[in-house]
């Protein structure tokens, strides 16, 4: 019995390792080109096109060092082989001088290529760009979380004439697909002259969301009625129990929603790209993507420019991954 | 709704006024709900109707919109670029099933209860919370055709890459190998969360019946995932119709329009040539299908989904 017993735990260990050795071989898939996309980033221009993968950010540099002299930095120099000379400039030179090959070192190291991140800060209004859809999403969310929860509270909890043939309706909208919808949705904020005007991507947020409404009410018939009877018996009116007493208590459902109207606002592309003309009120996501087609060849600041714009998203899904995994679970449960 | 009216009514002979509380509960009700009604109508009711009227029009959004009764439903019928995305269409959806099996053999991988679950599951979502614009910018450039990662691999192994997207061949192949990277981590999260619903004791009685472990799987595990298999495959299906952003940034369409999607070519006429009446009649089909996918494969769903409840 007891050997038994052995063998099925050994078999389990085995089978654990060779798990973990698959498991590690697909991380390095899923991480590499991300990887990639970070070395690319700190690539000098000359050294984005290797002839073989280069992972790490290596330079080259040249040095002029006579015998018993200093180390002195110059630019690649021109090298004369048959004569075994090379042609260089001495800092501050005006002219080009010949130097015994023995004397110019050539060194190939590590040295990312920061610069290149600050020179993407300086060819395209980033910071601007950071503002803008900061702006955006932040207004969307906080303003469409409001008018979410709260009608989320009153199809939980409040009873009124219609309640859930309304809440079925607008649950309804979620069926009608997106696509139906976007191109009078622009023809009427054309009309209203909203074109090139961050209006069309916040003002529909505002009015709150049917899957953001459904998992509110889900959350909200959790909570015992007796609380809000003792709020109520206390004088609040429904606005005062929604703020003081219901939504304290759904700060992780709340999170969950946040977190993935953030991601969504933030990574949108679609919306700015039909809306927005004029750069300076771009967003990340479309500075970027026109900056692709400006500096097609430098590979090394558009991948400095992607590094940039996937660190906010990056920092808060690490943060908060709990509240994602609730998300998408949450999400599948519907089907 | 009867346990509400028991109540109410309980409340009505508690309350000194009958039906003056109710009706203050109801007021606050419909003003608390107005904003997503409102906004059902503005940006839901409105739209529908008017993307209906604009189907059957032309308008260029300069001069005055002319009645075309169907001839915009008759030229999609005949447009070769519209048969040829659906063809697209179909072709991206490959991914989808090799992507749901992968994501199911890492969800199972994951269930082991092996050590570092919190890792992967990080790692493996990594793609997912990346925008679009980064990863096809990424993808785009590992794609390169002389200088890409990818290529540069192949030629270490002796073969002598395609020119990815720029090749018509190749180039629906390059998409769906990004789109199953991209999409492995959100079904892994929901098989997983599908294999911890199967309760254990199935697993119990099925051993004591003798049942070996590939039994398990098929008789136990897998009819208990249908239910998350099926969303993600209704998902996958609706996704794959409006596949929009990695086309944009990575291949406008091209070449010879062998990765233009339908919602791509919608674009096009819609924002690049202002055919707002042919668009809108795009938009309508593509909707149509996208419901009538849904329907089906609900309606499907009742021959395979085992739903815990039966």
């Amino acid at each position: 019995m007891a050997n038994r017993y052995e063998s099925q735990r050994r078999r389990t260990a085995f089978w654990n390792v060779i798990t973990h050795i698959l498991m590690l071989a697909g991380s390095v898939l899923m991480v590499a080109p991300f990887v990639w996309m970070f070395s690319t980033s700190l690539k000098t221009e000359g050294n984005i096109f290797t002839p073989t993968p280069e992972w790490l950010p290596r330079q080259t540099f040249y040095f002029y060092q006579p015998a018993g002299g200093a180390k002195v930095k110059i630019e690649q120099p021109l090298v004369d082989n048959d004569h075994g000379r090379s042609q260089i400039r001495l800092p501050g030179a005006a002219d080009l001088q010949w130097a015994p090959a023995s004397s110019v070192v050539r060194e190939t190291r590590l040295a990312p290529a920061w610069e290149n991140y600050t020179e993407v800060i300086r060819s395209v209004p980033f910071f601007q760009g950071v503002r803008n859809t900061l702006f955006i999403t932040l207004t969307a969310l906080i303003g469409g979380l409001f008018t979410t929860s709260l009608s989320a509270y009153a199809f939980a909890k409040l009873r009124f004439p219609g309640r859930d043939t309304l809440f079925f309706a607008l649950l309804g909208t979620m069926m009608i697909p997106g696509v139906v919808t976007m191109l009078p949705t622009f023809i009427l904020f054309r009309q209203a002259g909203w074109i090139n005007t961050f209006y069309p991507l916040i003002i529909p947020a505002l009015f709150g969301g049917a899957w953001g409404i459904f998992l509110m009410r889900q959350h909200f018939k959790t909570i015992p009625d007796e609380l809000e009877d003792a709020a109520r018996i206390d004088g609040c009116n429904p606005f005062m129990t929604y703020s003081r007493v219901v939504m304290p208590l759904s700060r992780p459902t709340l999170a969950t929603l946040a977190i993935f109207g953030f991601m969504g606002g933030w990574n949108d592309f679609m919306g700015p790209l039909i809306y927005l003309n004029d750069p300076d009120k771009f967003t990340l996501q479309l500075l970027l993507a026109s900056f692709s087609s400006y500096y097609s060849t430098k590979t090394n600041l558009l991948m400095a420019g992607s590094v940039m714009s996937l660190i906010p998203v990056l920092i808060l899904f690490f943060a908060a991954q709990r509240y994602f995994v609730q998300g998408i679970t949450l999400t599948g449960m519907k089907g | 709704m009867a346990a509400g009216s028991v109540t109410a009514g309980r409340k009505a002979a508690a309350s000194p006024r009958p039906g003056s509380l109710a009706r203050k509960e109801a007021m606050w009700g419909y003003l608390f709900a107005a904003a997503p009604l409102l906004g059902f109508l503005i940006f839901g009711l409105i739209p529908i109707v008017m993307s209906l009227l604009l189907a059957f029009a032309k308008w260029d959004m300069f001069r005055d919109p002319r009645w075309a009764g169907f001839t915009n439903f008759a030229r999609v019928s005949h447009d070769p670029i519209v048969l040829q995305s659906f063809v697209n269409t179909l072709v991206f959806f490959i991914g989808v099933p090799i992507g749901m099996a992968l994501s199911l053999l890492l969800a199972l991988a994951l269930n082991r209860k092996i050590r570092g679950i919190n890792w992967y599951r990080a790692i493996y979502y990594l793609p997912s919370v990346s925008s679009i614009v980064a990863v096809s910018l990424l993808w785009q450039w590992i794609f390169n055709p002389e200088k890409g990662l990818l290529n540069m691999y192949l030629l270490k192994v002796g073969i002598a890459g395609p020119e990815w997207l720029q090749n018509p061949l190749w180039v629906k192949p390059a998409l769906i190998l990004m789109g199953i990277w991209g999409g492995l981590g959100p079904n892994m999260i929901l098989f997983l969360a599908g294999l911890q619903g199967v309760p254990q004791s199935l697993y119990e009685a099925a051993s004591i019946d003798g049942a070996t472990a590939r039994q398990q799987f098929w008789h136990v595990t897998w009819p208990m995932l249908t239910p998350t298999t099926f969303f993600i495959s209704i998902m996958g299906a609706i996704g794959a119709m409006q596949y929009f952003g990695q086309i944009y940034i990575m291949t406008q369409g091209g070449p010879e329009h062998a990765s233009t999607s339908y919602m791509f070519y919608l674009w096009q006429q819609a924002f690049t040539y202002y055919r707002m009446g042919y668009a809108s009649a795009l938009a309508w089909v593509l909707g149509v299908i996208i419901i009538l996918i849904t329907v089906c494969q609900f309606q499907l769903a009742k021959r395979w989904v085992y739903y815990e409840s039966n």
